[in-house]
Parts: C-alpha cells; sequence; structure tokens
C-alpha cells in the first residue's frame, strides 16, 4: 500500500500546484506510514518530485496522452493506483484535476473530496477539512469508501521539502477507443501572461475605474507585479473584461498570496470569491465600502491617482531589491 | 432530443451562512433558496434547444418536499416536466446514482448540470453521472451546440478554452457562458400560471450508500481590523507589502 499522488506539467516542467500536491501526499503517507508514488503524465524531471517526497515515480510516456483527455488520464490515474494499491490518491484543484477526479472516483469507487486544505485530522476514520459554501465555511467530512480521492486547495498547503531519491519506473497504462470519445479540436491558451489560476498576485478592477477604455491602470499594475488580472462580476455583466476574468462566488475563486482590488465595493459573493487569498489590498474612494472590513490593507482615495503613484512605488522598490 | 437539466436547490448568493444542531448542520432559517446559478445558465440554453431545435426539457432535482418551489419556477421558465427524486442529498456519489437512475429511466440524450453547486461546492455530480452511465462528459462548459447524434463543446482551462467534440448521450457541467447574464428569463405570470399545471413527479431513490459523511461545519476565523494607508503615502503600503505580509 502507498499513497499516489497525480502531479500535473507544462510543457515538460512541473507546475507549482503539481509539487504542492506531491508535499501535501507526503504528509498524509507519513501520517499512514508508507511511502509515497507519483504518477506523471509526458511530465518533467523527477528529481523534482523527490525533493518534495516522492519515493517512486511512474512515468508514463505515450504521444496520445500530449494533450489532456480527463477520461483517458483519470483512466491511467486508476490504473496506477491499482497497479501500487493505493488507498489514497491526491490531486490538485485545477480546471483538469477537477474534470477528471469524478471519472476517477467512479473508477476507483473512492469517496472523494474537493477543496481540501489541510492534513487529515485522522486517518481513522479518515476526516479532511474542505472549503464550503464557496469559502464561507469549512466542512470536516469523513470519507468512507476504502479507496479516498483527496483534491486540494491551491495554495493551502504549501511547498514542503522532503529529499528522498525518486526511483523512476516507465508505467503503459492500457488504453483504448472509449477513453478518446471527446476529442479536442482546439486548444486557445494565453502564454507568457499570468493566469487567474497560476498566479501569485492578482490584481483586480471593479466598477470604480469607469470603463473598460481605463484598464491599463489594472494591467499596468499587474505587470509590475507579475501578477493576473481579473475583475468584479458587474465589469464582466457589462462586457468591459471577458468571463474568464469574473471573481467570486459564481465566477473564479481566487487563493492567491496577494489579491489587490481597485474601485471593488466588496459585495458579499465577491467576497466569498476571494476568502482563500491571503493578504487582501483595497483601494477605493468611498471609505464606507464593504471590502474595508475583509481587507489586511486599505487605501482610501481615487485610483486614478492612488494607482499610478503606487506603481512607481513598486518600481522603485524593485529597482531597489532587484 | 431529450435533455435533462440537473436542477440544485440552494442558497441564494447573498445568505448568511450559520449552523445549527452543535454545527452539523446548515442553518436554513431565512434563508432565500434559489436554483443553483451554474444550472440556471444550463437551464436558459436548454431552453434554447427546445425552441431553436424541438427538444424536450424535463428537470430533475434530489432532494424533499421544500425543493419543490425550485423545481416549479424552473417549470415556469419553460421546463416541460419535472421529477424530484425524494432524498435528503447529503453525498456527490450518492446524488449522481439517484440521477443515474433518472437518466436511465428517462432515455434522456443530454444532461446539463451545473458545474457545481454553490453551497457544498463538490463539483463531482456531473462527472461522476457521466462515469456511471457511460455517457460522454464534458467540465466547465461554456457553449455547447448539437447537431444530430454530434456535439460540440468549449471548456474553460485555466488561462484560456479548448474546443471539444464527442457524441451523445453527453453530461455536461455548465456555467456561464452557455448564456449570457442577459439571456436569464425571470417567469412571467403565463409562465408561472403553466407550471401549475405542469407534472411534477415524485419517485423514491433508489438504493445506495453515502461515499462521504459531513461530521461538523466551522465558520472561518473572524478577520483582524483593516490597516488603513494614506493616499498620499502609497510608500507605507509598498513597505507593509515587504516588512509585514511578506507578499512582495
Amino acid at each position: 500500500m502507498s499513497v499516489l499522488v497525480y502531479t500535473e506539467s507544462d510543457q515538460g516542467k512541473f507546475k507549482k500546484i503539481a509539487l504542492e500536491a506531491t508535499s501535501y501526499a507526503k504528509g498524509v503517507a507519513d501520517m499512514l506510514g508508507t511511502t509515497l508514488t507519483a504518477i506523471s503524465i509526458n511530465g518533467g524531471d523527477a528529481t523534482e518530485l523527490g525533493t518534495h517526497g516522492a519515493s517512486k515515480v511512474l512515468q508514463v510516456s505515450d504521444s496520445k496522452l500530449e494533450q489532456f483527455n480527463a477520461k483517458a488520464y483519470a483512466d491511467a490515474i486508476a490504473q496506477a493506483a491499482q497497479n501500487e494499491n493505493a488507498k489514497v490518491v491526491i490531486i490538485s484543484s485545477s480546471a483538469n484535476a477537477k474534470f477528471l477526479a469524478p471519472l476517477l472516483a467512479v473508477q476507483l469507487n473512492a469517496s472523494y473530496a474537493p477543496n481540501v486544505v489541510a492534513l487529515p485530522e485522522g486517518t481513522s476514520p479518515f476526516v479532511v477539512k474542505s472549503n464550503a459554501f464557496t469559502n464561507k465555511a469549512f466542512a470536516k467530512t469523513e470519507l468512507k469508501s476504502d479507496t479516498k480521492l483527496i483534491g486540494l486547495s491551491k495554495n493551502a498547503y504549501g511547498l514542503k521539502e522532503n529529499p528522498t531519491t525518486a526511483a523512476t519506473e516507465a508505467f503503459s497504462p492500457s488504453l483504448n477507443e472509449a477513453d478518446f470519445s471527446v476529442k479536442v479540436d482546439s486548444v486557445d491558451k494565453v502564454t507568457g501572461k499570468a493566469t487567474i489560476a497560476d498566479a501569485e498576485v492578482v490584481v483586480s478592477g471593479g466598477r470604480g475605474l469607469k470603463g473598460p477604455e481605463n484598464w491599463h491602470l489594472i494591467e499596468d499594475l499587474a505587470e509590475v507585479l507579475g501578477a493576473a488580472t481579473a475583475c468584479s462580476k458587474p465589469v464582466s455583466d457589462m462586457g468591459w473584461r471577458p468571463h474568464s476574468e469574473h471573481v467570486g462566488q459564481t465566477g473564479k475563486p481566487v487563493a492567491t498570496n496577494l489579491y489587490i482590488a481597485v474601485g471593488i465595493s466588496g459585495a458579499i459573493q465577491h467576497l466569498a470569491g476571494i476568502n482563500s487569498s491571503k493578504v487582501k489590498v483595497v483601494i477605493n474612494n468611498d471609505p464606507e465600502a464593504p471590502f474595508f472590513k475583509a481587507a489586511d490593507y486599505g487605501i482610501v482615495g481615487d485610483a486614478f491617482e492612488v494607482v499610478p503613484k503606487l506603481i512607481e512605488k513598486l518600481k522603485e522598490f524593485k529597482a531597489n531589491n532587484a | 432530443m431529450k435533455i435533462l437539466v440537473c436542477i440544485s436547490h440552494v442558497p441564494d448568493t447573498t445568505s448568511k451562512i450559520n449552523f445549527t444542531n452543535n454545527d452539523t448542520q446548515f442553518d436554513t432559517n431565512g434563508v432565500q433558496f434559489v436554483i443553483n446559478p451554474n444550472d440556471e445558465f444550463g437551464l436558459t440554453r436548454a431552453m434554447w434547444f427546445k425552441e431553436k431545435q424541438g427538444a424536450t426539457v424535463h428537470v430533475v432535482n434530489v432532494g424533499g418536499p421544500e425543493t419543490e418551489p425550485t423545481l416549479r419556477k424552473a417549470l415556469a421558465i419553460g421546463a416541460d416536466e419535472a421529477i424530484r427524486v425524494n432524498s435528503n442529498p447529503t453525498d456527490g456519489f450518492f446524488v449522481a446514482k439517484q440521477l443515474a437512475a433518472v437518466m436511465q429511466e428517462g432515455n434522456y440524450d443530454l444532461v446539463i448540470a451545473g458545474r457545481e453547486s454553490i453551497d457544498y461546492n463538490g463539483g463531482m455530480v456531473p462527472g461522476m453521472l457521466a462515469s456511471i452511465t457511460g455517457a460522454n462528459f464534458v467540465n466547465t462548459c461554456i457553449s455547447l451546440e448539437v447537431d444530430g447524434n454530434n456535439a460540440k463543446a468549449i471548456r474553460e482551462i485555466d488561462g484560456g478554452k479548448e474546443t471539444l467534440s464527442t457524441t451523445l448521450p453527453l453530461v455536461i457541467g455548465g456555467q456561464k457562458g452557455l448564456v449570457e447574464e442577459s439571456d436569464l428569463r425571470i417567469p412571467n405570470m403565463r409562465g408561472i400560471m403553466q407550471a401549475r399545471q405542469k407534472p411534477l413527479k415524485v419517485v423514491e431513490a433508489a438504493s445506495a450508500e453515502n461515499a462521504t459523511q459531513v461530521t461538523t461545519y466551522e465558520k472561518p476565523a473572524p478577520k483582524g481590523a483593516v490597516k488603513m494607508v494614506d493616499a498620499e503615502n502609497v510608500e507605507e503600503l509598498v513597505n507593509l507589502l515587504h516588512n509585514e505580509a511578506k507578499v512582495i
């Protein structure tokens, strides 16, 4: 018996969420007194997984799996779990992981807990704590099936090094035609720009910016911080910005280290979406804006004056700390 | 084409979340329940299939009698028939098994569910349903076209989107983008009157076990006070983010 972690990569390099999932999975393996195996599909250098605690890496190299395919990937991970006799499987909370998770849970007949924020409270009974009610609460859930599938919330556990030498092993899952019954025709992905899913910092704009023509303020601030850009619901509803940037209860959740909100008043639905972010900065000209109550740092002022000054000071800071 | 739209009965997005019974149950006191927003986008897309392609649209919910007003609302928006599986939905796997029984019984070609419900955020029921029934599955679906037995879908991925092609039977986990916010329909008086006459079938739950069990709920720890920085002194904010918060 071992714990299995699915480690995602992008262009041959492991993603940060993959290393975080590995760090977490090592913690679970330690609690269970067992070892950690990782499965990597057309992935990166296995040494990195060893650094974070994996003692064995199953490497799948298959040209059919070059593009993500939920059913085929779930099938491959399920076979790896059976191969390793893994009773606990750990995945991330990426869009792809959440896509394949329910398929994997059915295949393994596993109890599945998504959005988990900490190591299990105990392993017998096996209880995990997760976000619920869109970050307005936590739920502690007992996973009752023999096999457990855990989806780790982004940025909830962090990276922990646990240097191990990872033994690599080629693994060839047997895939059938039905695994590819949903075909990818084309992928339209932003490259070279931070995305809400991966960024450490997110800069978000609301109606206070008065119009899409002023978005250079948000973009410039994001650029100096290496941040992704986001927006409030009204902004995406009015078509100032694409839906994919809408942050909140019906949009995207944001779990970054730093979230900067400019001209967003802080409706309850928006606050729910960003609750898991660690440090929140609010810039708003209305001192009564509800967002200030949910923030760590606040500036009452006109965004059109404060943001350019902040950009300038950040540039100075960067120059001095380069 | 026969379409089944899965409807979760969830607290309105403005609801304050509280718990009762030693923090083991969600406190429904004073809470307004609505159609789960992700499901409402799907239901509206289903109406488009009904009006443009002659599809039949049924809605389904797994829940107690208290969810019937939510199902009636879906009928008032335009669904032809509603089904309520009479059971308390406390586990995603259990709910997926109930829906699988309904899907197989009714021979549906397309099941439109929401990406996740805004209460438990499991995001697992649509995929589990597809996996149990052997249907194809597309999650975080933001566009869907059906032509005969073929479907074209766009799904949101981290940092972009992907265009997919597949065949029916198909289950999707949908979200905003399937239709726009401005396309959502508020039931009119005629719709509400008609909804009263439409069938709302209650079926008993198929036997299945819960794979998970919530033991307790907890609210986030109260937040510390906000530290205000003068608008004339933004350098101070840069210092705080670097030295105190250590995020830059």
